[in-house]
């Protein structure tokens, strides 16, 4: 091979190294910028909820107070939401004992099914499937009506009007949610631990004083507050996403759909998110006031 | 060169008319590069109609969330009924807003509610002194002036006709009195029977109250200058030409020429095809 092959044979390589590394630049440059701008997205849309929920909350408490519609949209989110809640639990309640019942009868511990139950519900179950279900129905209602309003001008309507749009739509809703899901939990813990309770005596013979006695002895009053609290909490993130979607609807009909797609999937995804977060934050909560070791 | 034309035509009514809404110099920017708002100027005088018409895309209704404070300016100065609207803080705007009454496009009434709800609706946020009684009977009122029949009454929107849920809302718009009646697009995508109830309608009330001032934003000229005690052309953000309906018809500038020519050939075309059908 002489010199001036050689030369070529390198440049040609050079050249393709430096084009592949240019382009390799380019691709791992878009990614991160990608991911920053998606973080960014995040950040500003968490900023602009928030804005928005507070918003909601400092106007439920200036004049004129919206009583009617507090109680008009309680109904709505819990009245209506108990036929479904008493099902969803007493089945929920059912299918976790026999499947409890079915590992403990290995070990010859069928009588902790019912404190295991009651735990797991109380702190667990209860609050995650009422705030799924409750965010599924109420909130999906929410932001298609809200969505809805937006889209036919009726919210510019009652700015027009006059009215805050924010103080007579929003934060009745905000609160509505807040005061009612609990509610809905204890309904729904109630129905879990009669399920369990049938399926473990009347159907499966189990001793009944002693399903109570470890029931009572383990499942403690702080338990269940903790999943009122938990349900409190899952109320006002599916509120405000819901009720945000909704108000910012655009475009017709097909942006009411997407937004109230978007505002029921963010919520559940936040209830069962931020479910880990606060059951940490709950625990430590109880470390440092001496009602639980760190583990 | 048309601007200037327009200008010193609104220039030369300004010193004659008592205006209710006055507006000077006002642009508006939404990304700080483009104004929609260029620099209008334009006073809407007290208890006529003024009808703003334009081409899609002119800033009308930009102009007409300005007027009612759903906007606020990037500069120029607003005044309604003698007091200047920006930098008011929202408490004053809400205040103000009870002297407006606005009919939507689509009446935009609230769905949950019935005919006469929907009417007490504002009676209920604002003259909460009022018994329900005495709200029912102002309602009751403002619904036969809009020549809604009793038997609907009871009716949700969703039960209702294009033209009856018009007659709701101009009975809302019409319930806390307004001195300034404010009207979207009222004719858009009607049927020409029901645009000359509508026309109808705004030039009964209208005359019905004396000293209210009407402003209706719309794309068809015809009704403009049936009802139109002025007419108020924007383009580019600008008023172009303000004027009497006759003025307008005279005026020599190209655009208003041609959206004069187009409007009536439009109107011509409505007028065969309804003739047609008889």
């Amino acid at each position: 091979m002489n010199r001036e092959s050689m030369r070529s044979n390198t440049g040609g390589f050079a050249s393709w190294y430096m084009r592949a590394r240019a382009r390799f630049n380019r691709a791992f440059d878009g990614f991160f910028l990608w991911w920053a701008a998606q973080f960014r997205g995040f950040v500003f849309e968490v900023g602009e909820i928030s804005r928005f929920g507070i918003e909601g909350f400092r106007l439920f408490l200036s004049r004129p107070f919206r009583w009617s519609e507090l109680i008009t949209h309680m109904e709505f989110i819990g009245n209506k939401s108990v036929g479904i809640i008493i099902m969803s639990g007493f089945f929920t309640g059912v299918a976790l004992a026999y499947q409890l019942y079915l590992g403990f009868k290995i070990v010859n511990a069928t009588s902790l099914v019912g404190p295991t139950v009651g735990m797991g519900v109380t702190r667990e179950l209860g609050p995650v499937l009422t705030g799924l279900i409750v965010a599924a129905r109420a909130g999906g209602a929410m932001t298609a009506r809200l969505g809805s309003m937006r889209v036919s001008e009726q919210i510019d309507a009652l700015e027009v009007m006059g009215v805050n749009p924010i103080q007579y739509l929003v934060s009745p809703r905000l609160v509505a949610a807040i005061v009612v899901m609990p509610l809905l939990t204890g309904i729904f813990d109630f129905a879990a631990m009669f399920g369990c309770w049938l399926i473990c005596i009347k159907l499966l013979g189990m001793d009944e004083a002693a399903f109570f006695e470890r029931t009572y002895m383990w499942v403690q009053p702080f338990h269940i507050n903790e999943g009122l609290f938990k349900a409190a909490v899952f109320g006002l993130f599916f509120a405000v996403i819901c009720t945000h979607r909704g108000y910012n609807a655009k475009g017709g009909a097909e942006g009411v759909g997407t937004a109230t797609n978007r505002g029921v999937v963010l919520s559940m995804v936040l209830v069962i998110v931020s479910d880990f977060f606060l059951t940490s934050f709950i625990n430590a909560f109880y470390v440092v006031f001496g009602m639980q070791s760190w583990r | 060169m048309e601007i200037n034309v327009a200008e010193e035509q609104t220039e030369s009514q300004n010193g004659a008319i008592d205006a209710a809404i006055s507006i000077r110099d006002l642009k508006k920017t939404f990304d700080g590069r483009d104004f929609v708002m260029n620099g209008l100027s334009l006073e809407i005088p007290r208890g006529k109609i003024t009808v703003l018409i334009g081409y899609s895309g002119t800033g009308k209704s930009v102009l007409l969330r300005h007027i009612l404070g759903l906007l606020q300016p990037t500069s120029g100065s607003i005044r309604i009924l003698g007091q200047e609207i920006t930098g008011m803080n929202q408490r004053e705007i809400t205040k103000l807003r009870n002297r407006f009454g606005m009919l939507f496009q689509y009446a935009a009434l609230f769905d949950d509610m019935t005919a006469l709800e929907n009417v007490m609706f504002p009676l209920r946020e604002h003259r909460r002194s009022l018994s329900h009684q005495e709200r029912v009977k102002i309602a009751r009122e403002r619904l036969k002036e809009s020549g809604l029949d009793e038997k609907h009454y009871g009716k949700l929107p969703s039960e209702m006709s294009g033209g009856m849920r018009k007659r709701v809302g101009l009975a809302r718009a019409l319930a806390l009195d307004p001195e300034i009646l404010v009207y979207d697009e009222p004719t858009t995508g009607l049927d020409p029977v029901l645009t000359e109830m509508v026309d109808n309608l705004i030039l009964s009330t209208h005359n019905q109250r004396h000293g209210t001032t009407s402003v209706v934003v719309s794309h068809d000229l015809y009704a403009a200058f049936r009802i139109a005690d002025y007419v108020a052309m924007l383009d580019s953000g600008r008023v172009l030409l303000h004027g009497t309906p006759q003025e307008f018809l005279d005026s020599d500038i190209d655009l208003v020429k041609r959206f004069v020519a187009k409007g009536v050939r439009k109107e011509l075309q409505v007028q065969s095809g309804s003739n047609d059908k008889v």
